[in-house]
C-alpha cells in the first residue's frame, strides 16, 4: 500500500503495522465493516414495514387476520433468535427454489424431498449454477436480509402494537366524534402520534439489531467476524510476508471496541431525536421539557 | 429400535453419557426430538449457573453504580457498558482466544477453554450487567418514604438494605428481571456457535438441532422441535418466576398485588 512496504523485513514498529494493516487482506475487513452498515441500512426500514404490517393484522377486525398478526409476534419471544436465522436461510431458499421448480418445470414427476436430499430441476436452482460469484454472494446478503427482516420485523410489530394502544383513547374518540371513518381515524389521528410513544422501544431494538450483525456469520455471509477469524489465525513465513502467532484475540478486541463505539453513538443520537420529539407531546416527558424551559 | 430404547442411547447423549456414535442417516422423529431434548440439559445447567451466580454480582453492580465513591461507581458503570454494549456473539468469541492465551502463560487456565466453565464465566458476567441495570433502576425508584421511616426506626447501613431497600428493588424489578431471564436461557444457544467448541459432540439442543438439518437438508423437522423445547422452557421460568414474584408481595392484600404484565421488553443481546 505504501511505498515503504516493499520489504516488511526492513520495518518495524508503527511502520510495519500500518502495512500489515493494509493488506489485501485487511482492505476485505475494512469493506465487510461496509457489508454491515449495508445490512443495518436496508433491514432497519424493512423489518419496521414488516412491523407496521404485523401490528395492524394484529389490530384488525377480521379475526383471522388478527391471530396471524398476534401469533407472528408471539412466536419471536418464545424462541431464541438464533435459531430463527438458522430456519429462516434454509427454509426460504427451498420455498424460493420450490416456487421456481413447480413454475419452470411442470412436468417433473419425481419427489422433491428424496431421503436426506432436496432435488429441484436444474433450471430451477437459485442462483444458477452458472451464474458468477458476485450473484452468489448478493443471493446470499439478500437472504440474509429478508430473515433479519422477518424476526425483527416481529420485534417491531410487538413494538408499534403496544405503541398504537398507548395512544390516549380520547384523540380517537374526538375523531370519530368529527365524523372521521375508522381508516382516516388510523392514518391522521393514530399513527403520527404512536411514534413518540413507539420510540424508546424502537431505539432499544434497533441495539439489539446493531449486536445482532455477528451472527451473519453464521448466515454464510463473509462479514466481519468471518474475517477476524481469518486474518487473526496464525500465520507462518511460507505463506505471507506478515507472519504471526494467533492474534485472534486481538481481533475480536477490535471488533469489541467497535460495536462499543457504535453502540454509543446510537445512544447519543437517539437521545438527541427522543428529546426532539417529545417536545410538546402531552406526555410526562414533554411536560418536564416544558418546565425546564 | 424401538422410542425406548432411543431414549435410553441417547437420553444424556450430550453430558457423556450412553450411545458414542450420532445416528448418521434415517432419522427417525424419536431420534431428533430425544437428541434435542438432551441437548437441552447444556442450555438448562448454563441458563441456571448464569442466573444463579449473576444474580449476586447484579445486586453488587447496581449497588455500586448508586454510589456516591466515585472509583466505585465508574468502575460498576464500566462492567455494565462493555457487557451490555457489545455482541454476546463477539464476547464469547474474545473470551475464547483471551482463554486460550492464557492457556499458553499456565496450565491452570485449561478449563476456561472448555464450555462448561468459560463460557459459564462469559453468560454469568453478561446477565450481571444487564440484571444490574434492571436493579439499578429499580434501586432509585424506591419510595423514598420507605426509606424514611426505616431511618425513623433506627436502622442504617446494612441491615436497612438487607431488610428494608434490598426486598423493594427485588419487588420493583421483578417483572424486567424475568424477562432478563427468559431471554438469558435463549442466549445460552450462542455458545457452541461461537469459539467454544463441542468436545466429542457433546452440544446444546441448537447444536443437534443444526446437525439434523445439515444432515437432512430438512430445516422443518429439528428447527420446531428445538421452537417447542424453548417455549416450554419460557413458560416454566415465567411460571417460577411468578411464584417468587407472589411471595415477594406477600404483605400487600390480594388486589393491590401487581399481576405480573409480561409487558415484552426487549432485552435481548
Amino acid at each position: 500500500m505504501f511505498s515503504w512496504c516493499t520489504d516488511p523485513n526492513a520495518i518495524d514498529g508503527l511502520a510495519w503495522l500500518s502495512c500489515y494493516l493494509t493488506t489485501g487482506k485487511h482492505l476485505s475487513i475494512y469493506v465487510s465493516v461496509g457489508t454491515v452498515l449495508l445490512l443495518l441500512a436496508i433491514t432497519a426500514p424493512v423489518a419496521l414495514a414488516f412491523g407496521f404490517g404485523g401490528a395492524m393484522a394484529a389490530r384488525s377486525h377480521f379475526p383471522p387476520l388478527s391471530w396471524a398478526g398476534r401469533a407472528y409476534i408471539a412466536i419471536v419471544r418464545g424462541v431464541p433468535d438464533i435459531a430463527f436465522f438458522l430456519f429462516f436461510v434454509i427454509a426460504l431458499d427451498q420455498f424460493f427454489e420450490w416456487i421456481r421448480h413447480e413454475v419452470k418445470c411442470p412436468d417433473w414427476d419425481q419427489p422433491i424431498r428424496q431421503g436426506n436430499d432436496f432435488v429441484v430441476c436444474a433450471e430451477a436452482k437459485l442462483p444458477l449454477s452458472t451464474a458468477a460469484q458476485w450473484v452468489h454472494e448478493t443471493y446470499g446478503f439478500s437472504l440474509a436480509v429478508l430473515t433479519f427482516s422477518i424476526v425483527f420485523g416481529a420485534f417491531a410489530a410487538n413494538v408499534l402494537f403496544g405503541a398504537m394502544r398507548a395512544v390516549p383513547h380520547a384523540q380517537l374518540e374526538t375523531a370519530e366524534a368529527y365524523g372521521m371513518t375508522r381508516r382516516q381515524t388510523f392514518w391522521r389521528i393514530l399513527v403520527p402520534q404512536m411514534w413518540v410513544y413507539a420510540l424508546p422501544g424502537l431505539s432499544n431494538l434497533w441495539m439489539v439489531l446493531i449486536k445482532a450483525t455477528p451472527l451473519l456469520f453464521l448466515l454464510g455471509v463473509e462479514d466481519i467476524v468471518y474475517w477476524a477469524r481469518e486474518l487473526g489465525g496464525s500465520k507462518t513465513a511460507k505463506f505471507t510476508d506478515y507472519p504471526h502467532p494467533d492474534w485472534r484475540v486481538w481481533y475480536f478486541l477490535a471488533l469489541l471496541v467497535f460495536y462499543l463505539a457504535f453502540t454509543r453513538v446510537s445512544e447519543i443520537v437517539l437521545d438527541r431525536i427522543m428529546k426532539r420529539l417529545t417536545h410538546g407531546q402531552a406526555t410526562m416527558g414533554g411536560e418536564a421539557q416544558r418546565k425546564a424551559s | 429400535m424401538s422410542c425406548w430404547e432411543t431414549i435410553a442411547d441417547y437420553g444424556l447423549r450430550s453430558i457423556g453419557i450412553g450411545e458414542r456414535l450420532l445416528p448418521r442417516d434415517n432419522f427417525t422423529l424419536c431420534q431428533q426430538v430425544t437428541l434435542i431434548g438432551s441437548g437441552m440439559l447444556w442450555n438448562i445447567y448454563f441458563g441456571i449457573v448464569a442466573l444463579v451466580t449473576g444474580f449476586f454480582l447484579a445486586t453488587a453492580l447496581a449497588v455500586g453504580k448508586a454510589s456516591k465513591i466515585t472509583p466505585v461507581r465508574k468502575l460498576a458503570e464500566w462492567v455494565i457498558f462493555v457487557f451490555r454494549g457489545s455482541p454476546l456473539f463477539i464476547q464469547f468469541f474474545f473470551a475464547y482466544f483471551l482463554f486460550l492465551s492464557l492457556k499458553g502463560v499456565s496450565s491452570a487456565f485449561d478449563p476456561l477453554t472448555s464450555a462448561w466453565l468459560g463460557a459459564a464465566l462469559v453468560l454469568f458476567l453478561n446477565t450481571a450487567a444487564y440484571t444490574g441495570e434492571i436493579f439499578y433502576g429499580a434501586l432509585l425508584s424506591v419510595p423514598k418514604g420507605d426509606v424514611e421511616a426505616a431511618d425513623a426506626y433506627g436502622f442504617s447501613g446494612w441491615p436497612r438494605f438487607k431488610k428494608i431497600v434490598w426486598p423493594t428493588m427485588l419487588r420493583l424489578a421483578w417483572p424486567a428481571y424475568t424477562n432478563e431471564a427468559i431471554f438469558l436461557f435463549h442466549a445460552t444457544t450462542l455458545v457452541f456457535f461461537s469459539g467454544f467448541p463441542a468436545w466429542q459432540q457433546r452440544g446444546d439442543a441448537l447444536y443437534y438441532a443444526n446437525y439434523f438439518a445439515d444432515k437432512t437438508f430438512n430445516p422443518f423437522v429439528p428447527y420446531p422441535i428445538l421452537a417447542g423445547y424453548f417455549i416450554l422452557l419460557t413458560l416454566c421460568v415465567v411460571g417460577l418466576f411468578g411464584l417468587i414474584n407472589k411471595r415477594l408481595n406477600r404483605h400487600l392484600p390480594k388486589e393491590r398485588r401487581q399481576k405480573m404484565r409480561m409487558r415484552p421488553r426487549l432485552l435481548m443481546r
